[in-house]
């Protein structure tokens, strides 16, 4: 349990700093989407599931796709 | 050169003082202690007063009905403003769009009407089980996504939509009124009951939780036609 744990939040760790420094905006958007997935397994993993669904559904999915529209109707380098 | 660098160090040190005044305030605070009783007091009396069994939901629509309604008030004020934005644009004309692939359309329409259900099942049980409207709805808007992006030809009728959402939030308003005309105030849970953990029980939540979800759902989905279409 704490290693599963610890195993996300170091996922989650190495995935803000990539989208942060990734010069494809396109990464940087999925690598995003990943941050936000790994905070909704976190959400679980704390008991609030209601939290958790709102993350996946909202952060992972839709935040995700709304930045590749707009990543599509500009430049993907930075 | 020596600018950017400058500039980046400024930055660093900044960073730092934002941090050390974090820590600061954040080491004041016992760690695991519980600072307020009124999570206790939903805990222990959520259960019969509003007859919902998540806690979440009866805190989300009974305690704090009000807050969801501003909420929902946002959320539908930033969808106009986007439909503002992006509506003053002419609509292209059709652009060849390349058709998707045989397997990969058929795919989404199988996928799609589970993903519709699941949705629905999320904002139906709201009272019961984990999730609600918001959570139901953002579901119903992202198997709405699957379609724009894996059935090239498949669009929405946006006046319906609109007709939608607009229908279900003045559903959630009515019922609120309906509180303030049976019980003297806003959003009070003037329908029976019920016995908790079964579907026709907690009163007026499932009935707000319906409307939210449509709500929701029709308004993100329309975000995402306004987006997709204009690029």
């Amino acid at each position: 349990m704490i290693f599963l744990v610890t195993l996300t939040v170091f996922v989650m760790l190495a995935c803000a700093v990539a989208a942060c420094i990734l010069k494809d905006l396109l990464s940087a958007a999925i690598t995003a989407g990943v941050v936000s997935f790994c905070a909704a397994i976190l959400f679980y993993f704390l008991q609030a599931p209601d939290v958790a669904m709102a993350e996946a559904s909202i952060g992972a999915a839709l935040v995700t796709a709304i930045l590749i529209i707009a990543i599509r109707r500009t430049k993907r380098e930075e | 050169m020596s600018n950017i660098r400058m500039r980046n160090i400024i930055g660093l040190i900044l960073l730092f003082i934002i941090a050390f005044a974090v820590i600061l305030s954040i080491i004041e605070i016992p760690f695991g202690i519980p600072k307020t009783t009124v999570g206790n007091y939903y805990i222990n009396n959520g259960i019969d007063e509003t007859g919902a069994v998540n806690i979440v939901t009866s805190v989300v629509l009974n305690y704090r009905g009000y807050d969801t309604l501003g909420e929902v008030t946002i959320l539908l004020i930033a969808a106009l403003g986007l439909g503002a934005v992006l509506g003053t644009i002419k609509r292209k004309a059709k652009k060849e769009i390349t058709p998707s692939s045989v397997v990969l359309s058929t795919g989404c329409k199988v996928l799609f009407p589970f993903i519709l259900l699941f949705g629905s099942y999320i904002f139906l049980h709201g009272h019961l089980t984990p999730g609600g409207g918001f959570q139901g709805g953002a579901i119903i808007a992202s198997g709405y996504l699957l379609v724009y992006l894996g059935c090239a030809k498949r669009r929405i009728n946006q006046n319906r939509f609109k007709i939608t959402e607009s229908l279900s939030a003045l559903i959630f308003l009515i019922v609120g009124l309906l509180g303030l005309v049976f019980g003297g105030y806003f959003l009070l849970n003037f329908l029976p009951k019920g016995i908790p953990n079964t579907l026709f029980s907690a009163g007026i939540i499932p009935i707000i939780y319906i409307a939210i979800g449509f709500k929701v759902g029709s308004e993100l989905t329309g975000v995402i036609d306004n987006l997709i279409e204009e690029s």
